[in-house]
């Protein structure tokens, strides 16, 4: 099997059939974050220089922590990321997530996520690099239909 | 009876899908996406340096998969660096190969339970 060389970049990309405000509150709204995001709490004012937060969805386990270094509700969010659920990743420094989200016609909101700084963190850029197209392809699905999805 | 012509003829659109699987239906493209995977963020005149083709002939297939959403292109600095977006494969995934891997799995799971029987 072919395993993707780390990436210092990423990006990630989706067309999602709803508005950047329903984008945006499926982003920070714990209620949302759970059905896609790996089971996951989102935890944070969204204020810059404030906690981001991602708790496990069944106890207060911190499994990712990081800083909200830029807010824009509901065009841009901008924050730091280190994932603590792993003890390699935990140790590598803090990359960065931002998140895009740009109106289109026909009623389609374009969701970017870039996510960067990752030359000091070749652990964390390896775990997310599939891990984003299925939180993507997820929040999607649940924007759309209502509903997680399956499995 | 409905006399929504919409509903009763549907006007053939092109989906999202159907740019990601016409996307994909060439081997030069899923080369392109095969580059991006080795390594991300490239320029036009770095693809273009590994594959024998024109300058126009690698843009050309760049903006299909740009329309698919497969290459996503940011500017860094002066240079227009290309990067492979998985999510379109991924939703396929989720929507398309699932859905029969489901089927095909149950029907192995028959068989199982067939042959035991009859065993």
């Amino acid at each position: 099997m072919t395993t993707m060389t780390e990436q210092a970049t990423q990006v990630y990309s989706v067309f999602i059939r709803a508005t950047p405000e329903q984008v945006w509150d499926a982003i920070t709204k714990p209620e949302f974050t759970t059905r896609y995001f790996h089971g996951t709490r989102i935890e944070s004012t969204f204020e810059p220089g404030a906690p981001y937060l991602s708790l496990a969805g069944d106890s207060d386990q911190t499994l990712v922590d990081g800083e909200v270094l830029e807010s824009d509700p509901p065009r841009m969010l901008k924050h730091t990321w280190r994932a603590l659920y792993d003890p390699e990743t935990a140790s590598e420094p803090f990359s960065r997530v931002t998140w895009e989200i740009e109106p289109q016609e026909g009623g389609v909101t374009k969701l970017t996520v870039v996510h960067d700084q990752l030359e000091a963190a070749p652990k964390t850029a390896e775990g997310v690099a599939g891990g984003w197209s299925y939180v993507l392809s997820g929040l999607k699905t649940l924007l759309e239909t209502g509903e997680p999805l399956q499995g | 009876m409905t006399c929504d012509l919409l509903v009763t003829y549907p006007v053939r659109v092109t989906t999202d899908d159907d740019r990601v699987f016409k996307a994909l239906s060439d081997p030069t493209r899923r080369h392109l996406l095969d580059n991006l995977f080795e390594r991300d963020g490239r320029t036009l005149t770095e693809l273009v340096s590994r594959l024998e083709m024109t300058r126009f002939g690698v843009m050309k297939h760049l903006r299909i998969l740009e329309e698919a959403g497969l290459v996503v292109t940011r500017r860094e600095g002066r240079q227009k660096l290309h990067y492979l977006n998985p999510v379109p494969i991924r939703l396929i995934h989720d929507r398309w190969i699932d859905k029969y891997r489901e089927r095909q799995v149950s029907a192995l799971a028959y068989l199982k339970s067939e042959l035991e029987e009859t065993a």
